[in-house]
């Protein structure tokens, strides 16, 4: 039987009545990293990050410590802007670590600032986030009170401001420029890259975005080192990940293990398999933005770059939705492409078409008003939304949003091509649109 | 209606805590729908005043966001998630309920949103941002009935906390 490792969901877990509060916090350790920290210098805590091989938590799964290192030399102010707006359906990691534990969160955030020498951090917030809000919120002023935020945090010359800024209810804040977009006061809408954010972020002024459990793994690798990190996990996928487990499983639910473990172990061993003893349908391994997979792939690790490659999908923000084998694949696309149809920003032509269209022909194949000639069309047309109909796609648009909306239609085609255009012949010949003569 | 001292005092606080005050856009939105209820235009405009901005630039930034009700909406806002884990859930049936109980009722609002990051609660929703699930029709009708009766403190429109004001 397989377990969990718990790196930064362990004190949450064990002190489940009051881990968000300074005192528990501080009983447990909080802010040891951090004056462990403030004796190394930024590049040795650079460094260390790099050698823990720490990827970002995101989706992107970017090198932490490399990242950082793209930083201009000399080219000050710089901002840090941590990523807590969450809204890659099915994750639901960082609204548990934002509730539950933001102190380690701001201790990392203030070892990253030192590290890359910024004196203004952002945390944007996913709006709908209310508790959270009102934790992070009574956390950061306890740690203005304490003296790790502020000026000169524990005499050692250092200076911090940090800023909570709640978003408004939108998806896109969560792509990194969509991010900078929403805190400069603006729409969300993403920004055409190079300019990366590390070279023009916010105001346009070099800016680091990490995302919350990033940031809140920063503090256990600055604690126990990072060759200490680099020893859990598998290939280039090192340590843990939070993995949130949803949909039709008996204890859906957020799980911490070392990467490497198989996704059957963690659908079934940990979350319990199917709900109601039924078989597996389907599952979509890493949010709404993944190609889904099935059965056989059950036995494939959890490692972000074999999932990629091998399996041409991606861990994405480590959101696993498990679906039994009674469940529509149609509507599932459906509802997934009305999804990126409310969610597109409109900045860019083939997204802003093509997503609303995706989600038309969707409903009407899912809901009996489907035509034999239906997925071919979805598919020549998507074709030019994520070129390739592969993953990685190709991009025609700014981020990534765009090609992502054919994921779900990409999958039907993969698993179910025949039997759907099957069931859309027989449904028009249901509405008497065609007649079908029987081979 | 303007925002009262108390407010215009907050306001100020969260603009200065910005390198650039234009930042300050999405802070004083909240502020003013929580002040108000919904987000005025008499309030895009003293936004644009605070900020040194144009009223269309706060407008258009202010309608691209789902949690700003530009229109009145209920004391309580009750969303419900219908997305993929709380598809397969019971989530749309929920959503179908509480909206035919609550179809005479103007303090109670409620809508349809995307997925909000609590699928281990699924089906779930929210009352005023407070999150409540797994929950079916009645359960939830009921709890949406404790917040109206007073039995249970709602948070503001905009998911402020009431305890820490």
């Amino acid at each position: 039987m397989v377990e969990e490792t718990r790196i930064i969901t362990k004190f949450l877990r064990d002190r489940p009545d009051d881990s968000w509060t300074i005192d528990a916090a501080l009983e447990n350790g909080a802010y040891n990293g951090l004056r462990k920290a403030l004796d190394m210098t930024p590049e040795d805590i650079i460094a260390e990050v790099t050698t823990s091989g720490l990827r970002g938590r995101g989706g992107a799964g970017f090198g932490t410590g490399q990242k950082w290192s793209f930083l201009p030399k000399d080219v000050f102010p710089r901002y840090l802007a941590v990523n807590g707006d969450e809204g890659e359906p099915s994750t639901f990691k960082d609204h548990m670590l934002v509730e539950r534990d933001p102190h380690q969160l701001i201790e990392g955030i203030i070892i990253t600032s030192y590290a890359i020498q910024c004196h203004h951090a952002f945390i944007y917030l996913r709006g709908e986030f209310g508790l959270g809000a009102e934790r992070l919120g009574q956390a950061i002023a306890e740690a203005y009170e304490r003296g790790f935020i502020g000026a000169n945090i524990l005499d050692s010359g250092f200076d911090l401001e940090v800023v909570l800024h709640r978003g408004a209810g939108c998806y896109i804040a969560g792509d990194e420029t969509g991010l900078l977009s929403s805190l400069e006061g603006e729409r969300a809408m993403p920004r055409i890259k190079p300019p990366f954010p590390a070279v023009q972020g916010v105001y346009a002024a070099p800016t680091i975005v990490n995302n919350v459990e990033t940031m809140s793994t920063v503090p256990h690798i600055i604690n126990r080192g990072g060759e200490w990190y680099a020893s859990m996990g598998v290939n280039r996928s090192t340590g843990t990940r939070i993995f949130s487990v949803s949909g039709n499983v008996e204890r859906p639910g957020n799980y911490e293990i070392e990467l490497g473990m198989t996704f059957r172990e963690l659908i079934y061993d940990l979350a319990g398999g199917i709900k109601d003893g039924k078989g597996l349908g389907f599952f979509i391994p890493g949010g709404a933005s993944s190609p889904w997979l099935i059965e056989e792939h059950l036995d494939a690790p959890l490692d972000m770059d074999s999932v990629q490659s091998e399996l041409k999908t991606m861990l994405g923000s480590g959101a696993i939705m498990v679906f039994d084998e009674t469940v529509d694949p149609l509507l599932v696309a459906w509802r997934i492409a009305k999804f990126f149809a409310h969610e597109s920003c409109g900045k860019c032509t083939p997204c802003r078409e093509g997503s609303g269209w995706l989600e038309k022909v969707l409903y009407r194949m899912s809901h009996g008003y489907g035509r034999p000639e239906d997925l071919d069309l979805l598919l020549g047309f998507g074709n030019n939304l994520a070129p390739g109909l592969s993953w990685p796609p190709g991009m025609t648009t700014i981020c990534q949003l765009g090609p992502s909306t054919m994921s779900p239609t990409v999958s039907l085609r993969n698993y179910w091509y025949d039997e759907i255009k099957e069931r859309m012949t027989r449904d028009a010949a249901a509405r008497g649109e065609i007649s079908v003569v029987s081979a | 209606m303007p925002f009262t001292p108390a407010n215009l005092e907050l306001a100020r606080a969260a603009i200065a805590r910005y390198p650039q005050k234009k930042s300050a856009v999405l802070p004083l939105l909240h502020l003013a729908q929580d002040q108000d209820g919904h987000v005025t235009p008499d309030a895009i405009e003293e936004i644009a005043d605070l900020l040194d901005l144009t009223p269309a630039l706060v407008l258009g930034t202010c309608s691209f966001y789902t949690m700003f009700k530009r229109a009145p909406v209920g004391k309580l806002l009750v969303s419900v998630c219908t997305n993929v884990s709380c598809l397969v859930n019971g989530g749309p049936d929920l959503l179908d309920h509480l909206q035919r109980r609550y179809a005479a009722d103007s303090d109670v609002t409620v809508e349809e949103v995307e997925c909000i990051a609590a699928c281990d609660l699924a089906p779930v929703l929210q009352v005023n941002y407070e999150f409540h699930g797994p929950l079916a029709g009645d359960a939830a009708g009921s709890l949406i009935d404790e917040y109206k009766q007073g039995k249970r403190v709602a948070r503001t429109i905009s998911g402020t906390s009431v305890r820490s004001g």
